[in-house]
């Protein structure tokens, strides 16, 4: 009871927060249910006016106007009804579309002012099928829905109607009959739906293995592992096949059932209507069943009954359709809105640097991912304006996370960064960042020019001061071997290395021009030239700012004013080179089983 | 198209039955509105007979419920048809992929593989069932459709086939217009999920740069963009259901003036007729949409089809040897003049490459990226052969090996790092199948992964999707347990110790050493990983340009010395 009562919260929920999108577009909503009733109306009154030209036509006292009149009459409402479902289909269209527009807008603003956490802890599949599929699931389900379930009912009703003014006796045959349809379509969309998830659950099983085993096809034909992988894949196979053959003959039911359905009522209103024609000829006119008088009827209303027949099913059909669609949509709006809700990050603050001297201390630092595992405890580092800092250590000692620390990409959870003396946190956020330069390993360009990449911290920056800063990186000359130069996409397609990314980064910061510095050495994958290029443009960039670099190399270790050695997220040590060897310790044996041979 | 009958001969039965079945549904229900017109005429006008109403709505009933029948009955069959089809299809693929070599795979691409064997085999798959359910149908009707106007008056079967000509009009134009816009609007839907990809994957590039706006305007700009688009796809296809619509009833409109004309022609016209004219009209509507759709998912899958049949008419260009014996008293590698260039490209990746290694012996290469060191040690187990040269693997040609027998020799360590979903025993049994707990232990002891496996959870620890639960470095330490758990003769390092720390990349190599009767092949971009190896070749342009110990070559070759430089002096 709780349950339900809750999901029903949760469900009128989500609806508000849809109809405030709705909201701005009100406009197409009134023109959508306007056109709709219109349409509705004009498709009805159709086969009316035909059936009473039918009738017309065989009247004894034949008039040729009457039967013109109606004629005329009816292909003016087809004009008008097939008028009305455009404009109805236009309203629908771009109320959808807008609205689709402005929920992803939302969800891509609330992503972008997002925590960094928020982002390392999802699954970024996951978040992207929430941006693109499920605001599409939105929007097809809910509003194409809706307007297909307003249309729907709208005919439902008006048919029955009309059907209950012609002849009411039928009409309630026709009611009687109305259920059986609605049953087989209640029970072939609920199997169906049952095995449809199974199937999709196998059919991302296969996907998987065929991804996994063809990603990995170098090792799988090196270890001779070929069969194994194609057993593996035909017994995923043998299993969709049993259960996609059930799913899809399940589906395939609803068709011919709802056209038996429809046969059924279609055969029991032509013999209920031609008993009546009779007995109103028999009676001259009227129709007399027992105690009950009826105005009589005729071949044209037969006509309009059994048109009315073909088409009065159809929308039951579409509704249940339509129920599972808007279950859908209720279920990805849920998953865009988490998205919409995600907290920001902190973006104010209240004092201001004027000019950065790029002084940096920090205090009693301690921060952790999971609070259940400590993993950077005390940290105390002073660091002075325009020196240079060389972070080393073993794998997963927390390199990283002091570079998320200084980025403020995550807060504290106790301590405090001193820049210049004031507390950082007390900066405004994009200020603070503007303070610093990155280039990290996983060099990340966006997929646009060359020049737009360059200009990313400096959006301004003219056409001489691009090439100025890839002069000064090294990278004016592969830029310029480039298809486009400078205006050369870059797309996947595209043909620069790993190195030569990295000196791109490193251009882009260096037109950004700010006073502090955090550098990720690359490990790997660099040919010696490039590599080469980084370092001499690493050191041309470092002249003069407070610079961190997280040091793979015996070079930036021995000139930098002072080496942070970290193990298990602790400084264990700090000193310059010499200090440190003299010492013994810990950098001692790191370094010689690195670099002594 | 021929080539894929074969993989629906087991379902040839249920495709002709199911056919035949849905092209009795198809006629049955072209007779219903004769008898319905038939009761009007004769059972209403003629005879006002109860009797014979109610007789004729028994047929009508009888011949509703043997349609359903056939219908069922088809699309049972045409369900087992085209899912045992596709399941054909895919086995049949996916095995055939599996005996292509690296050569051919490179020519499609990995992602482009993956889709071609599931979606593409799918949509072909979803192209069968409704050739079995709807290409009898659909055309039936409406060809049937128009015939029986003729029946009833050829006039008005003249006015009908116009009509139907129209809306076939109407529904090519309106598909032929759009069909490019949808294909514009998959662009733009791509690039709205570049877009966001590049938000998650650059999270704290954009932050650090402080572009949030920035990018909020990039977005916005490129979803008004498709907003544009779409609406006008949205414009043009709005008109095809009313469009369709207005001209199937004008067309009733006109049927209905010609038959107020002719009613007291002797040509004489009946209500009933006039009721079924009318049926007709909606029945050729119905059956025009259906073939419409049929036309666009036809398309589809033949597109699909021929994606399907490049990589079927792909054959791998290394043909499997007869019998070959590994002789280890001969050495473990001799390449004689090879040279290589990678399919497409006439620049060669190695030339000329000459060498030996013996049993035992431990060789380092170096050299920067594309200097054709991973090349080199591809030709070994023969993932690609030379385009010329001979390479010999323990004195007989890698070509004379069965393949089976060839790759067992070796043990490679792959520049990336890629585990398989299952758990480490599952990993590390692709290196043995029969490997025992203490086999595994001991290479996972060898690989200094014994430590954190055991920490987490042992031989039965999970590994997920390409291994992501673990970090960079412990996978790298897993793929060389998994390489050294069978025992090769020969193991190939290909750059696979990047991740790991200096200090743990030393021991695994002192480890490595420990083995008896191992050839041992270290490709690194490090000079330390390297130096203490038996013999080094230098590597640039795809030639080997020095050889030789670390100290000869310091001495000797000025790209070596460059290397050793620049990653150890200031």
């Amino acid at each position: 009871m709780g349950r339900d009562l809750s999901k029903k919260k949760f469900k009128s929920g989500i609806t508000r927060r849809l109809l405030t999108y709705v909201r701005p577009y009100g406009g197409y909503v009134a023109g959508a249910v306007i056109f709709s009733i219109l349409y509705v109306a004009f498709v009805l009154v159709g086969p009316v006016l035909s059936g009473w030209a039918i009738d017309a036509m065989f009247e004894e006292s034949k008039l040729f106007e009457k039967v013109w009149l109606l004629v005329v009459g009816f292909a003016l409402c087809v004009l008008l009804a097939s008028l009305s479902q455009k404009l109805l289909g236009n309203c629908v269209n771009s109320l959808c579309y807008k609205l689709v527009k402005d929920l992803r807008r939302d969800a891509f603003q609330s992503l972008t002012g997002s925590r960094v956490k928020y982002i390392d802890t999802h699954a970024q599949g996951d978040v992207m099928a929430r941006v693109v599929t499920d605001v599409d699931i939105v929007s097809d389900g809910l509003l194409q829905g809706v307007a297909q379930l307003f249309t729907g009912v709208m005919t439902i009703l008006a048919t029955l109607v009309v059907m209950f003014v012609i002849n009411y006796l039928i009409a309630l045959v026709v009611v009687i009959l109305t259920p059986l349809s609605l049953f087989v379509a209640a029970f072939i969309t609920k199997r169906t739906f049952r095995s449809f998830t199974k199937q999709v659950r196998v059919q991302g099983e296969l996907a998987a293995h065929v991804k996994e085993m063809l990603g990995g096809q170098k090792t799988v034909v090196l270890f001779n592992e070929e069969r194994a992988s194609c057993d593996k894949f035909e017994e995923i196979d043998a299993r969709l096949y049993d259960i996609g053959w059930r799913a899809q003959y399940y589906s395939a039911l609803t068709n011919p059932s709802t056209r038996f359905v429809n046969a059924v009522i279609y055969a029991v209103v032509g013999v209920l209507g031609a008993i009546f024609c009779i007995l109103s000829a028999e009676s001259g006119g009227v129709l007399e069943l027992g105690a009950l008088t009826l105005s009589g009827f005729t071949v044209g209303m037969l006509s309009v009954f059994l048109s009315y027949a073909n088409q009065y099913t159809k929308p039951f059909n579409e509704i249940s359709n339509v129920i599972t669609q808007l279950q859908n949509a209720f279920a990805s709006a849920a998953r865009v809105f988490e998205v919409v809700d995600e907290p920001g990050e902190k973006l104010d603050g209240e004092n201001r640097i004027e000019k950065v001297r790029g002084d940096i201390r920090i205090e009693n630092a301690r921060f952790s991912y999971d609070p259940a595992q400590k993993l950077i405890e005390n940290l105390n580092v002073d660091v002075k304006a325009g020196s240079k800092i060389a972070i080393v250590g073993p794998t997963g000692c927390g390199k990283t996370t002091l570079i998320n620390l200084l980025m403020r990409f995550y807060d504290l959870d106790g301590g405090t960064i001193y820049v210049d003396g004031i507390d950082a946190k007390t900066i405004p956020l994009d200020e603070y960042r503007k303070m610093f330069g990155m280039v990290l390993q996983e060099s990340f360009l966006a997929g646009e020019t060359v020049a737009w990449n360059i200009a990313y911290g400096n959006e301004g920056a003219s056409r001489e001061q691009i090439e100025a800063a890839a002069k000064a990186a090294y990278c004016d000359f592969f830029i310029r071997n480039l298809e486009k130069g400078y205006d050369t996409v870059l797309t996947g397609n595209v043909n620069i290395s790993q190195g030569e990314r990295q000196l791109l980064c490193i251009a882009r910061v260096m037109l950004a021009n700010p006073p502090m510095l955090i550098l990720d050495e690359a490990t790997s994958n660099i040919d010696t030239m490039t590599e080469m290029r980084i370092q001499k443009a690493f050191k041309k960039i470092m002249q003069g700012r407070t610079s961190f670099i997280v040091a793979h190399r015996l070079s930036t270790i021995l000139d930098a004013d002072l080496i942070l050695v970290m193990n298990h997220g602790a400084v264990i040590e700090q000193g310059t080179h010499e200090q440190l060897m003299e010492k013994q310790g810990f950098y001692y044996r790191l370094y010689n089983s690195q670099f002594a041979q | 198209m021929k080539r894929y009958l074969v993989y629906l001969r087991e379902y040839k039965w249920y495709c002709i039955l199911g056919a035949a079945s849905k092209w009795i549904e198809a006629v049955l229900e072209l007779l219903v509105p004769l008898v319905m017109a038939n009761i009007i005429d004769v059972g209403i006008t003629a005879r006002g007979s109860i009797g014979y109403v109610l007789a004729g709505g028994g047929v009508m009933l009888a011949m509703g419920a043997v349609g359903f029948g056939c219908a069922i009955f088809c699309q049972r069959s045409a369900s087992i048809a085209s899912q045992g089809f596709g399941t054909n299809v895919r086995n049949a693929l996916f095995r055939h992929i599996n005996t292509l070599s690296y050569r051919e795979l490179d020519k499609i691409g990995t992602a482009s593989l993956v889709t071609r064997t599931t979606n593409d085999v799918n949509q072909m798959q979803s192209s069968v069932a409704m050739i079995i359910r709807l290409v009898v149908r659909a055309p039936f009707i409406a060809a049937g459709a128009v015939v029986l106007c003729f029946v009833i008056d050829w006039q008005i079967g003249l006015l009908v086939t116009v009509i139907s000509v129209l809306v076939g009009l109407v529904l090519w134009v309106i598909m032929h217009k759009t069909v490019p816009c949808y294909a514009k609007n998959q662009k733009k839907l791509d690039r709205l999920t570049q877009i966001t990809n590049e938000n998650l994957e650059g999270a704290r590039v954009v932050r650090a740069f402080s572009r949030r706006e920035g990018e909020r305007a990039r977005f916005d700009a490129a979803a008004e963009d498709m907003l544009d688009n779409s609406l006008r796809i949205g414009k043009i296809s709005a008109w095809l259901n009313p469009l369709t619509y207005a001209i199937v009833n004008f067309g009733v409109a006109l049927i209905l003036a010609f038959c107020d004309f002719k009613v007291h022609t002797p040509a004489g016209f009946s209500s009933g007729d006039i009721v079924a004219l009318i049926n007709y009209m909606a029945q050729i509507l119905n059956a025009m949409i259906v073939i419409s759709n049929l036309i666009s998912l036809f398309t589809k899958g033949y597109a699909s089809m021929n994606r399907v049949s490049e990589v079927f008419d792909l054959k791998s260009c290394l043909a499997d040897g007869e019998d070959a014996e590994a002789d280890f008293t001969k050495p473990a590698v001799e390449m004689e003049n090879v040279s290589f260039s990678y399919a497409g490209t006439e620049q060669y990746s190695l030339t000329g490459v000459t060498l030996t290694i013996p049993r035992g012996a431990t060789v380092g290469v170096i050299g920067g990226t594309g200097s054709g060191k991973s090349t080199l040690v591809n030709l070994l187990p023969r993932l690609y052969d030379a385009s010329c040269g001979r390479v010999k693997i323990f004195g007989r040609d890698v070509k004379e090996y069965p393949m089976f027998a060839l790759r067992q020799l070796f043990g490679v360590v792959p520049q990336n790092a890629v585990l398989f979903s299952g758990t480490v025993r599952s990993n590390l049994r692709w290196g043995k199948s029969d490997a025992t707990d203490e086999e595994m232990n001991e290479a996972l002891k060898t690989a200094c992964a014994y430590d954190f496996i055991n920490e987490k959870g042992g031989l039965d620890q999970a590994v997920t999707e390409a291994g992501k639960n673990f970090s960079g470095g412990q996978r790298q330490r897993l793929t060389i347990a998994r390489a050294v758990v069978g025992k090769p003769a020969i193991l190939i390092l290909d750059d696979s110790c990047s991740a790991l720390d200096f200090a743990t990349d030393a021991q695994v190599r002192k480890n490595i050493s420990e083995l008896t009767d191992l050839t041992t092949i270290i490709i690194s971009q490090r000079a330390s990983s390297i130096r203490g190896a038996d013999v080094i070749y230098v590597m640039e342009d795809g030639k080997v340009v020095g050889s030789g110990k670390h100290a000869e070559l310091y001495e000797n070759c000025p790209l070596y010395r460059e290397i050793c430089d620049s990653q150890t002096r200031a």
